[in-house]
């Protein structure tokens, strides 16, 4: 059971989104006057995602960004400051002009990994992250984001599955936006749920509603707890929605107008105040002394990066190798004599169990419809079966731009056949009657509670 | 002192780094059980065990990804690709996110990446490449390719010290072909020297890995001809030793470069840069190169032999520079 909120806390989880927000606001403007060299990436409409999650963890954990978790880098204890200056290439920025936007990190005091712009790629680094963690006995979380379009990467694959085979203590969250650049979800993958892919990991998974905060806290928080506990790997699903184009060049006019109207009445910081409100935890002179106090520190913190230098040109050729200025020494919380000879050694030799399960197996996989000579499905059949659904699910939509706002999307859309199985084809009648009439049993236990093979 | 294979050396660094440091950890594919498909890990999981030995399904962008976070927290991982042409699965992890880590953010990544390379052994397309380019244009890396038994040990330590990732190729053709006595206490080979494995005044013969030793083979029959070479072992790649070949060719005035990776884009062209920028007063004929052919590594015997520089084509290319 996690532990709730205490008043402070959930007026902190407000200060952040709303930092958040503000900040990115002003990056807007600063880019529209020409002042930032590089892309704005926004997360507007995504603050609750990036506050509730990093909000889960603790000043021993470990995190990696992406281009839109500013709001975690931000609990985490990076200062508007290195934002701006990061966005404006100033050497003032944590970077010093080498790199821009959330790309930047802090591996002594806050634990950030510094991400990079190809998607995935931070999933086995930070594997290793929670390995490495593990190994000295340092009892830390490590968690990093992907986006839904991120979930297609070769990478993503490859360090799920090596941190699910380590069991590492591991939470990603899937911050499934509805849209990788300007491509719908459902033109991505076949699936409803992108938690469903923590099944094929064996790992357990989660689907939160990322507009509510809360609700984004207290998941992320019983997910790290558990995999503090040692369970493995954990997979959440945040469904949000990216109010705003892939970046500021971007203005997102293949966005079905519906979509945003009908996300833009579920803001997350709209319904947190609301919240608030309601629950009697402020007033709105509490809130207009947060607000003020996140206006008076952005002010400072916008100007000291404006009037910060660029660069010199000479510190381009610095930096390329570690010559001496690191010193690299692993923060040891076991004895070392742990992982050294003589009780490190063991016998070498693998130990092979149910080695004759394949063929139980093979009965299952018969029984369940999955016969050889069936085509791949191409187009996403949604299920007849109301999964547990947050709002949102309704727009999101096959068909994009043309999908009506409500109802249920596979009765009334006509499966496309991209690749000549029609609706009418024999196939595709025995294959719905084989999923409705012989779906498997569903597990009622996390697969880390399962009995293992 | 018994005399031990390049792969026994390379075994014995791991282990006794491992036995120093319990930062130290290895990963890979069957590296453990198995020992690795050249045996190069063999006996290091009785060791040290699974939580130092590890091992990985067959997804080489994740093993990569691994070192560099389990290095983040000051760990010093050895990585082994099972055979170097799989890098490329984790091109990506290496030059984007290893390399660029210490200049883009100040995140220095002390791994190693460790793998056999280079044909001989007829192992076709896909075992037996020489990617050491990719990844010499690749700032942030150090890239390290031994021809000794002695250097391997010596080599693989100090990749193993260094704050830099570094990329560690092991010939495979040499791998159990050379032998030669090593001491047993501690030592280390110093990353970025040259060496100078024979001496002449003739001409200069710059090589690495296995065609350092066809470059000695071809040394010795030109002596006998009258013609002495100065033969340049480089050691490491990346950063290249100049100042050693510049020394040389000054005192030679005639440079040839030996190298099995294919020839557009070898390490030929950038010595030969280097030459012309630094030491073009010097020279006396134009600068020369044997090198593979720019071909994929073909398969059959006949094919390969034509594909790979051997101590004929040497010979011969060092014969026509003799001639100015």
């Amino acid at each position: 059971m996690t532990p709730a909120l205490t008043h402070d806390q959930k007026l902190d989880l407000y200060y952040f989104m709303q930092l958040n927000r503000q900040l990115e606001d002003r990056l807007v403007r600063l880019f529209r006057q020409n002042k930032i060299v590089g892309g704005v990436y926004s997360s507007l409409g995504q603050e609750a995602v990036s506050v509730g999650t990093s909000y889960a963890l603790e000043p021993r954990d470990w995190l990696a960004p992406m281009i839109r978790n500013i709001g975690a880098l931000l609990v985490k204890g990076f200062k508007p400051r290195d934002i701006f200056t990061q966005h404006m290439a100033k050497f003032t920025s944590p970077t010093h002009g080498k790199d821009g936007t959330s790309h930047f990190g802090d591996l002594k005091v806050r634990h950030v990994v510094s991400p990079i712009s190809m998607l995935g790629d931070l999933i086995p680094v930070m594997t290793g992250v929670a390995m490495a963690g593990r190994y000295l006995g340092q009892n830390i979380v490590a968690m990093t984001w992907i986006g839904d379009g991120g979930t297609s990467t070769g990478a993503f694959h490859e360090g799920l599955n090596l941190a699910a085979q380590q069991r590492a203590p591991f939470v990603l969250i899937v911050e499934n936006n509805q849209w990788a650049y300007s491509t719908p979800v459902a033109r991505q993958v076949p699936i409803k749920n992108l938690a469903d892919r923590a099944a094929a990991y064996g790992i357990a998974s989660k689907i939160v509603d990322g507009n509510n905060v809360v609700a984004v806290y207290e998941t992320t928080k019983t997910a790290v707890d558990e995999c503090r506990a040692g369970r493995g790997p954990i997979l959440i699903e945040v469904k949000t929605m990216r109010m705003k184009g892939h970046a500021q060049h971007d203005p997102a006019e293949y966005v079905p107008k519906a979509m945003f109207d009908y996300w833009k009445a579920q803001d997350p910081i709209a319904r947190y105040e609301s919240y608030l409100t309601e629950h009697n935890l402020w007033d709105p002179k509490k809130k207009s002394e947060i607000d003020a106090r996140i206006e008076h520190e952005l002010d400072a913190d916008q100007k000291f990066a404006e009037e910060s230098p660029l660069p010199p040109a000479e510190t381009a050729e610095q930096g390329v190798y570690c010559e001496g200025c690191h010193t690299i020494e692993a923060e040891w919380r076991r004895p070392k004599q742990d992982v050294m000879p003589p009780a490190s050694s063991e016998v070498a030799v693998w130990k092979v169990a149910d080695f004759g399960a394949f063929v139980k197996t093979q009965e299952v996989a018969t029984q369940h419809g999955n016969r050889p000579g069936h085509a791949p499905r191409h187009e996403p059949v949604l299920s007849a079966e109301k999964k547990e659904s947050i709002s949102g699910d309704e727009v999101a939509g096959p068909t994009g731009k043309n999908q009506p706002a409500t109802g249920d999307v596979a009765a009334q859309v006509p499966l496309r056949v991209p690749f000549g199985r029609g609706p009418k084809d024999r196939s595709v009648e025995l294959e719905r009657r084989d999923k409705v009439a012989e779906r498997p049993p569903r597990h009622n236990k996390p697969p880390h509670k399962r009995r293992r093979r | 002192m018994p005399e031990i294979t390049m792969l026994e050396a390379i075994r014995q660094a791991l282990f006794e780094e491992m036995d120093r440091d319990p930062a130290v950890v290895a990963i890979g594919e069957d590296i453990g059980v198995y020992g690795g498909a050249f045996k190069a890990t063999e006996g290091l999981l009785a060791r040290f065990g699974h939580e130092r030995v590890i091992e990985t399904p067959i997804s080489e962008t994740a093993i990569v990804g691994a070192a560099c976070g389990m290095s983040y927290l000051g760990l010093r991982p050895v990585a082994e690709m099972q055979f170097i042409d799989f890098i490329a699965c984790c091109f990506n992890q290496v030059t984007n996110f290893v390399a660029k880590s210490h200049y883009r953010c100040g995140a220095p990544v002390p791994m190693v990446l460790r793998g056999p390379s280079g044909g001989g052994v007829h192992g076709g397309p896909f075992h037996s490449a020489n990617p050491e380019m990719y990844f010499v244009h690749t700032p942030g890396l150090k890239v390290v390719y031994p021809s000794t038994a002695y250097d391997a040990k010596g080599l693989l330590k100090s990749a193993i010290r260094d704050n830099n990732p570094v990329l560690f190729f092991e010939h495979k053709f040499l791998y159990r072909r050379i032998k030669e006595e090593v001491p047993a206490g501690d030592y280390t080979v110093p990353i970025g020297k040259a060496v100078v494995r024979r001496q002449g005044s003739d001409l200069t013969i710059v090589s690495y890995a296995a065609m350092a030793h066809v470059a000695l083979e071809a040394a010795a029959t030109l002596a006998k001809d009258g013609i002495e070479a100065d033969v340049i072992d480089l050691r490491t790649l990346l950063p290249l030793d100049s100042e050693t070949i510049l020394a040389s060719v000054k005192n030679t005035n005639r440079l040839l470069i030996v190298h099995e990776d294919t020839r557009t884009g070898g390490i030929a062209g950038e010595i030969a840069a280097i030459v012309c920028e630094s030491a073009f007063e010097h020279l006396d004929a134009p600068i020369a190169r044997v090198t593979a052919l720019d071909t994929p590594v073909p398969y059959s015997p006949p094919l390969e032999e034509r594909f790979l520089p051997n101590a004929e084509k040497v010979v011969a290319a060092a014969r026509e520079l003799a001639k100015y």
